[in-house]
């Protein structure tokens, strides 16, 4: 059973679509005028054409049209969670209730180019212009992809031995299997121009002052470094992590029959991280996994498809509790008592009713916010994060700053693309002065 | 209570479908599965002369398909039956002796001397089979040797080779025309004037299927060459109904029996060929593509729908449409129709529009007070229908008669009376 579990573990979700079943798929697309999918694209990609061109046996250029817009396009047809984007306003919804499935031809098109090894794009030629990206995730790569394309040389610094950013670290295992972030960083950089430096943070190696002095223009892509506190006093328990560093954990051994996991596993958050910790807990073979978040199932960051996901997997959503505190003996976790809460005037109160789950272990999930001390009171915030322009411009018209860690940021891998996009424009923009 | 017995110049056949001369129709075993299936006759696959004709040893059909491999059309570069004639004689009179309620008719084609024909047409006739196809239209291969398609396509060969069958055989003759001739009511004439019984149609339409683009050889794909084929299938039926009216409405031929091929897959086929005036439909690639046993799909849906209609026998409806076939300059110009997209069924997929913005008449909004929203602008819609033809939705767009009133594009009012081109004052040639 239990290697069973580890086998679905580094299995696809959903096998890939073969090619007939992509061409009879993307037969599906009305090939709409003005279509509401591609506004409903945080990147833009012409959906209608990429689809057409598969239809038409053209995979490469379908590929193509997706990376004009997306350079993680392959990575986006795999975790965005479409039904609430393109597939939501797909108009088959009106006729059928059942939309074209765009993410799944997506990663049809891009596997397909991204087989062949090749990329579609040739660098101009050089600039002379150096930009630095702090941070190798979506944003960054997807910004340094840009850049180096328009024939600027760019240096991205990564805290972390991997490049990769939330796709390496963050994102579930069954979503990525066969180490695909790390091929999708590889084909993304082989475009050249291009300097990854690893294990060089800011704030620890370098401070936004030396990359201005020695870069043309920064842009700044760190993600939220910092995991919200609790409020409860956990760090002395062994068996209460954060799930970020979970699933962490997880993505980095190789051999999955090391890892240990709880029997009984209590999750607390509501979003996508909860449910991707929720799943692989269970996947991992812990018997009893709940998810509980403190307001309604409605309130959810994690979307209706991915909470169904959950439970299909056999994870138990329970909403309207608020944890307390972690009961413990001897230092080792008993299980997480609650409060139960209610919407009152609305705002969210404790009932004074409360409830002890017993379990082994607790991964919390209720969110991360910017590690804004490595800024150095440089930049202007908002709301927590880099206050940026619709340019991804922030306070210092030297740097910009995008995915996450910025005040327009979704948490949302597509969105940091765009972002990424959007500033290596707006840079070329600036520096072709 | 529906009758879908046939008598087709007087051969009678339990259903108006046969199967056409062809491959499903090349054998005894083959033919015996389609009676059990329940098909109302064959024409046998076409008899030549001995030595028999050899076909390729290669593939011999290529097609096109929609994206899910539906095949749309079909093309082959198969010969007559490549079995010795005796063979298939023998075998047509095994068949018609045990399957005495089927039609039994028999396709030929051997070179155009008189003795040819007489010949042959005496030896069917001993088979007790119920009457002849003369296959002028088959366009490849045969051709090449002066028979097939390249009589079809000359008008006096046709009467000619008519007038010898007719001559030597008291068999009813059925004329088999080929479509790649620019007007086909002249072969039909021909074959009227010669005394044929009756003409089928159509055959195939010289075609290439598709080219090989790794190895830029045609298909199907012979060594590395290809040749032109017989093009059938569903993408054919357009062109064969409308031969079909062609002749149906010629006063020259108006009363020459007519059996329909070309594409008839579904019994809805049938019955427009039919209504167009057809007497009975001949199927060949939709059994090659299904099996014989769509036959059943073919008779209960065609004796479902004269139900629902009131026909009870093949004759009430045969021909029905034709007197509305007409030529273009008698259609009625004051007729007036305007789209109308209902918008409870619109899913704003936009194509409505964008078709109409790009090569038509600018008559369909894609916003309406700065929403996403299709409507027709009664100004300028012309009426075209290629809305409706485009839109991805049943009955989303219909076409509404305009009958009173004043037409919004014109600005002038709707004139009840019939009028056409031939009395219309910017006709040169007006006759008003």
């Amino acid at each position: 059973m239990q290697s069973e579990l580890i086998q679905k573990l580094s299995t696809d979700l959903h096998e890939p679509l073969s090619k007939h079943e992509a061409l009879v798929e993307s037969d599906r697309c009305y090939f709409c005028h003005d279509a509401p999918c591609v506004t409903a694209c945080p990147t833009g990609i012409d959906i209608p054409l990429f689809i057409r061109q598969i239809n038409t046996d053209n995979p490469h250029g379908s590929a193509k049209t997706i990376f004009d817009e997306n350079i993680f396009g392959g990575m986006c047809a795999r975790v965005c969670p479409t039904e609430t984007l393109c597939e939501q306003v797909c108009v088959r919804n009106t006729s059928e209730e059942r939309p074209v499935k765009i993410g799944e031809l997506q990663r049809y098109a891009t596997d397909t180019l991204m087989q062949t090894g090749n990329q579609p794009y040739k660098r101009a030629a050089d600039t002379n212009m150096r930009v630095a990206v702090v941070g190798a995730g979506p944003a960054g790569l997807s910004c340094a992809h840009r850049l180096a394309l328009k024939g600027h040389s760019v240096t991205v610094f990564e805290a972390l031995p991997k490049p990769g950013g939330l796709n390496e670290y963050g994102i579930a295992a069954y979503k990525t299997v066969d180490d695909f972030a790390q091929r999708e960083v590889d084909y993304i950089l082989s475009i050249g121009g291009i300097e990854v430096l690893h294990d060089q943070a800011l704030g620890e190696h370098f401070t936004l002052a030396s990359l201005k002095s020695d870069y043309s223009a920064v842009f700044i892509a760190t993600g939220l470094g910092n995991v919200n506190d609790i409020g409860m006093n956990v760090s002395e328990l062994k068996q209460v992590e954060n799930a970020v560093d979970f699933i962490a954990r997880l993505r980095q051994t190789q051999n999955k029959n090391e890892l240990s996991v709880g029997r009984r596993v209590v999750v607390i958050g509501g979003g996508m991280t909860a449910i991707d910790a929720a799943v692989q807990s269970r996947l991992l073979g812990a018997e009893d996994v709940s998810v509980v978040y403190r307001r309604s199932q409605g309130d959810m960051n994690a979307s209706q498809y991915e909470q169904e996901l959950a439970q299909t997997n056999g994870v138990l959503i329970k909403t309207q509790l608020q944890p307390k505190r972690i009961v413990s003996e001897a230092g080792v976790v008993q299980g997480v008592e609650f409060e139960y809460t209610q919407l009152k005037d609305n705002a969210l109160s404790g009932t004074g009713e409360t409830i002890i789950m017993p379990c082994d272990s607790v991964l919390i999930a209720i969110g991360q916010s910017l590690a804004e001390q490595v800024l150095q009171n440089a930049l202007t915030l908002e709301s927590n994060r880099i206050k940026v322009d619709e340019h991804q411009r922030s306070s210092d018209d030297q740097i910009w700053a995008g995915g996450d860690c910025a005040s327009n940021g979704e948490d949302l891998t597509v969105a940091a693309v765009q972002a990424g996009k959007l500033a290596a424009e707006s840079i070329h923009q600036t520096l072709s002065r | 209570m529906v009758d879908l017995k046939s008598n087709f110049l007087g051969i009678e056949s339990p259903n108006p479908f046969w199967l056409a001369s062809a491959p499903p129709t090349d054998k005894e075993t083959n033919v015996v599965r389609a009676f059990e299936a329940g098909w109302g006759g064959v024409v046998w696959k076409t008899l030549g002369e001995d030595p028999h004709i050899v076909n390729v040893n290669g593939p011999r059909y290529g097609a096109i398909y929609s994206s899910d491999r539906k095949l749309i059309g079909l093309n082959n570069i198969e010969l007559i039956t490549d079995r010795p004639l005796q063979t298939n004689l023998d075998e047509i009179k095994r068949v018609k002796r045990d399957w005495p309620d089927r039609a039994m008719v028999v396709s030929l084609m051997v070179p155009c001397e008189e003795s040819n024909w007489k010949n042959i047409v005496r030896q069917v006739e001993d088979t007790g089979a119920d009457g002849l196809e003369l296959n002028f239209g088959c366009p490849h291969g045969m051709s090449e040797r002066g028979m097939g398609a390249a009589v079809g396509q000359v008008p006096e060969y046709i009467e000619m080779v008519t007038a010898w069958c007719k001559q030597y055989s008291s068999l009813p003759v059925i004329v088999k025309l080929t479509p790649n001739i620019t007007d086909i009511r002249l072969p039909a004439r021909a074959a009227h004037n010669a005394g044929a019984d009756a003409v089928s149609l159509i055959n195939t339409i010289s075609s290439i299927i598709s080219v090989n683009l790794d190895t830029m050889s045609p298909e199907p794909s012979i060594d590395g060459w290809g040749s032109h084929g017989g093009y059938c299938g569903p993408a054919v039926k357009p062109i064969a109904m409308n031969m079909v009216a062609e002749i149906a409405r010629d006063t020259a031929t108006s009363n020459l029996p007519i059996s329909a091929i070309g594409g008839i897959t579904t019994w809805r086929d049938a019955a427009e060929f039919m209504s167009l005036g057809a007497q009975n439909v001949q199927v060949c690639t939709a059994a090659m593509t299904y099996g014989f046993k769509i036959i059943d799909e073919l008779t209960s849906g065609l004796s479902g729908w004269m139900e629902s209609a009131g026909y009870n026998k093949l004759d009430e409806f045969i021909g029905r449409a034709t007197p509305n076939v007409k030529d273009w300059q008698n259609l009625n110009l004051n007729y007036i129709a305007k789209a109308k997209i209902n918008q409870d069924l619109c899913i704003s997929c936009g194509r409505c529009h964008v078709v109409c913005e790009d090569t038509s008449h600018q008559a369909i909004t894609s916003t309406v007070n700065g929403s996403r929203r299709f409507e027709v602008i009664d100004e300028e819609c012309v009426g075209c229908n290629l809305c409706v033809s485009v839109c991805p939705v049943d009955n989303c767009i219909t076409m509404e008669q305009q009958s009173s009133g004043i037409d919004a594009r014109t600005g002038k009012p709707i004139n009840p009376n019939y009028e056409n081109w031939t009395t219309h004052p910017n006709n040169p040639s007006s006759s008003s």
